[in-house]
């Protein structure tokens, strides 16, 4: 069911499955993309919407994986790129590349973040069964930020915590993470 | 259906009496002052005026002594919205030339039955 | 028809809010021995208002309150009795009564003020003599009472006989008789005639007046009253009498309905009830029908009370926080809109048959409602943009108060109230305000003996001062007195372990010491602005605005406290600059001027901040490049431009490559969804639809690491060359 390759799924069908998920608002609904050939999925009900790429305003002295400020209908909304928080080579930005918008809830607040991934895959269920905790990675703490590894009969997925990936502070170094479990 | 016109000071009154007239048909043109409500009445005629007495800029007394002057409003029923209701405040509104008054404080069913009165 | 009064609730309060601090602010400036009528009136018309409003809507307790203070008013407004400044302080104590009733009815909690019968008995005491004031309240505000005041009225059985005679000028008042004929109808037949007795010959009749009288008879089973009621307005001028067509039924009522009659009525009066004795047996059998006809006859002066009860009970709905807007901002908004219509309808134009030569009208459409757009959410957002004189009208009343508590003479000034800033930091910010403001007025300025001896004046001055810097607010509380007394805030600080025995302070950190926690001093503790709450927490809660607080002091000369505030939701005027590909913003009140060729001007220090000499002082030089480590234009200093802005107290040259547009821009947090970034206040949206960051002066001086010191050149040593 999830093994659609990217270039057959639009935008808009992908919005469309983002706003029918959340509202039948199943257990585990989650929507998957692709960094470097490795297929992660986030928690649909912290999708907001998907967007083409489009250049942002850089923020000084700020991380390189921290491409800019976008105004999104007049709110100022940070974009990362995964792939250069994961520690991987920067992509060269092309007309399927796009940003998930999510919610992410910090303390009490809830901020809305863009996140610049190589291209969005599906949208995926997995039940509780289909989930299963990540490898310990016995020298790296990072693992919080994955949920757990998705499974089903034809790919495995990698399930992030979008909410402690996204609040964690700059200096986290998450290349070894996703080094090893994209093995 | 009449065209009436209210004039208080006072925001909260203004809108109670414009609200409780336009729910019974009529059209209501409000004015903050005596001032206001003179020129409002030069510049429509209305058919009844409504009037608070105490007011900034012009008061209600002046406003009827005012109206009364003007051929249009010789004989156009004017009603005074007085808290007062011993006698010389009343026969004040008189002199100046009101038709009536309407003890404050009044509710909406008074208010539309006073008018009435006026409108027949 | 029943209409719902406690949708006027809301209007009523705020207009009554409004009109206690007007009360207020008159009373402030009234001087006893001097009274402007005009003051007084306005006084009065508030009060009056209050009244009026209070009955309408309910609020009874408020309505009778108010009702006595009126009064007082009313004999100092007619000049029946004097004002004295005993009678102010009694004026002002009434205000904050009315106000807490008020805001308890606004609060939809019980009303239960203490001090308001109190007070009442105190008004009541000086008006005694005059009127029977309390029965005088009752009859005048409450509707229960007055209800109760119209008495059960016997009914006519069969109708009334009316002879009425209104005075010549009644059609010059607006009356009619016909309209009153037609009224009397309403009620039963009526058979009129008229009595053309006194019309004068044809030639020397006046068309406007009223020549005629008329026998009437009523049969209608009503009371007297409905038929007395119908000539309400006319009685005092005309003949008017009113029997009964049947003298069958006579009861006590008509014996008062009666009298009020004769007292008015110019006329004889023909009643030959008036001696009759009531009796038990008719009075039993009439009740029943005089009951319902309050209900049935329009009354004008029978309030229900049961209505007034119930419109409290549904008061604990949702609070509505509305905000006053001035008419310029809302006609702005009106002008956008109808230019918002008019793009749209030429676009829908466009639409209906485009073809290829029409693009350029189109793009110039699209680009004329982006620009309608743009202004109307400026408009919008300036809605929200309220004058501080909001926060600074509470203060000539906390003044006035608390400089006679502790026998100080004190003049209070205010500047600046037009500074508009966000109605959410206004809210915010008048805690931490009122306690600076007693602050000043309980430690710094002397007692009058005090300053004497210091050959100050006597009396001293707090002032309130606010205006616009850099994209902020400023709001400073500045006082003449004596300044904070440095040796005693170091012991204080020693004892409490703020400050080890040896360490060397500056006076600006020993003044810093008192925004520490834990710092008090033990004498400084008093009724005003003791308590236990410190300036920490007016630090706290200034910080907690993204705001700071800053003292600064001379001894003897006095103390200024300087709190900056963000404009959160503010508009700024702001600068767009560039550098390399990026556009920042600078706020256009920072910039002190901008220096083209500055060949001859620089001054290079190695390892250090170059200098600007600019006239008689060095500026330092911040490259906007290098501190934010991004390309730029310039590959030499000499390529850029200069801008010299002022922030933090300091002046700082700024490198860029060029200065563009001016615009008002809307400030949008940037820490909202990512963080604060250093040397950024915020960020807007420009016309082309991308964020822009507005530069933070104060934060790039940090960031660029420049040396707080004096750079004023030596006029002498003139050593400074590029």
């Amino acid at each position: 069911m999830a093994e659609k390759q990217n270039d057959n799924v639009t935008i808009d069908s992908i919005n469309d499955d983002i706003s029918d998920a959340i509202a039948h608002e199943p257990s585990e609904q989650y929507l998957t993309f692709f960094i470097d050939n490795e297929e992660y999925g986030v928690d649909i009900l912290s999708v907001q919407e998907i967007r083409g790429w489009e250049p942002a305003t850089e923020i000084p002295n700020a991380p390189a994986y921290l491409k800019g400020v976008i105004n999104l209908r007049g709110t100022v909304v940070p974009i990362t790129d995964l792939r250069l928080r994961f520690g991987i080579n920067q992509f060269e930005y092309s007309p399927v590349t796009v940003v998930i918008v999510v919610k992410v809830k910090a303390g009490n607040s809830e901020k809305i973040m863009g996140v610049v991934v190589d291209a969005v895959s599906d949208v995926s269920n997995f039940s509780k069964a289909d989930i299963h905790p990540a490898p310990e990675l016995a020298e790296n703490k990072n693992t919080a930020f994955v949920k757990g590894l998705g499974s089903s009969e034809s790919k495995m997925v990698i399930l992030l915590d979008i909410n402690k990936l996204l609040s964690a502070p700059d200096d986290v170094d998450l290349s070894e993470m996703s080094r090893a479990l994209a093995k | 259906m009449a065209r009436i016109l209210a004039v208080d000071d006072s925001a909260s009154m203004r809108q109670m009496v414009s609200f409780t007239l336009k729910g019974a048909g009529h059209d209501v043109v409000e004015a903050a002052d005596g001032k206001q409500a003179l020129d409002k009445a030069k510049g429509t005629q209305v058919d009844l005026v409504l009037s608070d007495v105490n007011m900034p800029v012009m008061d209600g007394l002046a406003l009827v002594k005012e109206l009364r002057a003007l051929p249009n409003y010789k004989f156009t029923p004017i009603l005074m919205l007085t808290t007062e209701s011993t006698g010389d405040k009343k026969m004040e509104g008189k002199q100046a030339g009101a038709t009536g008054w309407l003890v404050k404080p009044f509710n909406p069913d008074q208010l539309l039955a006073t008018i009435k009165k006026v409108l027949g | 028809m029943s209409i719902d009064l406690s949708q006027f609730h809301q209007v009523f309060f705020e207009e009554s809010y409004e009109g206690l601090d007007a009360m207020e602010s008159a009373l402030l400036n009234l001087q006893p021995d001097n009274v402007d009528s005009e003051t007084i009136n306005e006084i009065f018309r508030a009060a009056h208002s209050i009244k009026g409003g209070s009955g309408t809507f309910g609020f009874t307790d408020v309505a009778s309150f108010t009702h006595v203070v009126e009064t007082l008013l009313d004999e100092i407004r007619s000049e029946t009795r004097t004002i004295t400044s005993e009678t102010v302080d009694l004026f002002l104590r009434s205000v904050d009564c009315i106000r807490r009733m008020i805001q308890q009815h606004d609060a939809g909690e019980p009303c239960d003020i203490p001090e308001a019968s109190e007070l009442k008995a105190l008004f009541e005491a000086i008006l005694s003599g005059d009127e029977p004031s309390e029965t005088d309240v009752i009859a005048a505000v409450d509707p229960e009472a007055k209800a109760a005041e119209v008495q059960p009225e016997n009914a006519s059985q069969k109708g009334w006989r009316i002879y009425f005679k209104p005075e010549i000028d009644v059609l010059r008042t607006g009356n009619d008789p016909l309209r009153m004929f037609r009224e009397l109808e309403s009620l039963g037949s009526l058979s009129v005639t008229a009595d053309v007795s006194e019309l004068p010959l044809i030639s020397s009749i006046d068309p406007e007046a009223c020549y005629l009288a008329w026998s009437l008879e009523l049969s209608a089973d009503v009371p007297k009253s409905a038929v007395e009621e119908v000539f309400e307005w006319v009685v005092d001028e005309s003949d008017l009498t009113i029997t009964p067509l049947s003298e069958s039924n006579l009861s006590s009522a008509e014996n008062t309905a009666s009298d009020a009659v004769s007292e008015n009525a110019s006329g004889p009066v023909v009643d030959s009830v008036i001696d009759a004795e009531p009796d038990n047996n008719e009075e039993q059998q009439n009740s029943p029908i005089a009951g319902p006809a309050p209900t049935e006859s329009p009354k004008p002066v029978a309030a229900k009370p049961t209505a007034t009860v119930s419109d409290k009970k549904d008061k604990s709905k949702v609070e509505v926080s509305s905000i006053r807007v001035g008419i310029d901002k809302v006609d702005d908004l009106i002008n956008m809109v109808g230019e918002l219509v008019i793009t749209q309808s030429m676009l829908g134009e466009l639409g209906l048959d485009f073809t290829i030569e029409s693009l350029p009208r189109l793009l110039e459409g699209i680009e004329q409602l982006s620009q309608n757009t743009r202004e109307l959410q400026e408009s919008v957002m300036r809605i929200r943009m309220l004058p501080i004189s909001f926060t600074f009208s509470r203060f000539p009343r906390l003044v006035h108060d608390l400089s006679r508590t502790m026998g100080k003479k004190i003049e209070l000034k205010l500047l600046g109230e037009q500074t508009e800033l966000d109605k959410t930091v206004m809210e915010r910010i008048g805690d931490p305000l009122v306690h600076l403001v007693r602050n000043s007025l309980d430690h710094g300025i002397e007692t009058p003996e005090q300053r004497i001896n210091a050959g100050k004046p006597e009396t001293g001055t707090i002032t309130l001062n606010a205006f616009h810097q850099s994209g902020n607010i400023v709001i400073q509380i500045i006082d003449d007195g004596a300044g904070l007394n440095k040796p005693r805030i170091l012991e204080k600080a020693q004892q409490n372990g703020l400050v080890a025995e040896g360490d060397m302070l500056s006076d600006d950190q020993i003044h810093d010491l008192i925004f520490r926690p834990g710092f008090s001093t033990a004498d400084q503790i008093s009724d005003i602005s003791g308590r236990g709450v410190g300036m920490d927490v007016v630090r706290r809660n200034i910080n907690e605005l993204n705001g700071s607080v800053e003292v600064e002091s001379s001894e003897g000369e006095g103390s200024v406290f300087t709190i900056r505030l963000p404009l959160t939701l503010a508009i700024l005027d702001g600068q767009l600059i560039r550098v390399g590909k990026h556009i920042y913003i600078l706020p256009l009140i920072s910039i002190v001027e901008s220096i083209q060729s500055f060949q001859g001007m620089l001054h290079r220090v190695v390892g250090g901040c170059d200098l600007l000499r600019l006239r008689d002082e060095y500026v330092p030089i911040i490259q906007l490049s290098s501190i934010f480590n991004i390309a730029s234009d310039a590959k030499d200093m000499d390529d850029g431009l200069l801008v010299v802005v002022e922030g933090d107290n300091m002046k700082v040259a700024i490198l860029i490559d060029d200065l563009e547009a001016q615009q008002q821009v809307v400030i949008k947090s940037l820490e909202e969804n990512y963080k604060k970034v250093d040397g950024v206040s915020g960020a807007t949206i420009l016309g082309d639809g991308t964020v822009s960051l507005i530069l933070d002066i104060a934060g790039l001086i940090k960031l660029a690491g420049v040396q707080r010191y004096e750079y004023k050149a030596v006029s002498s040593g003139d050593d400074c060359a590029a």
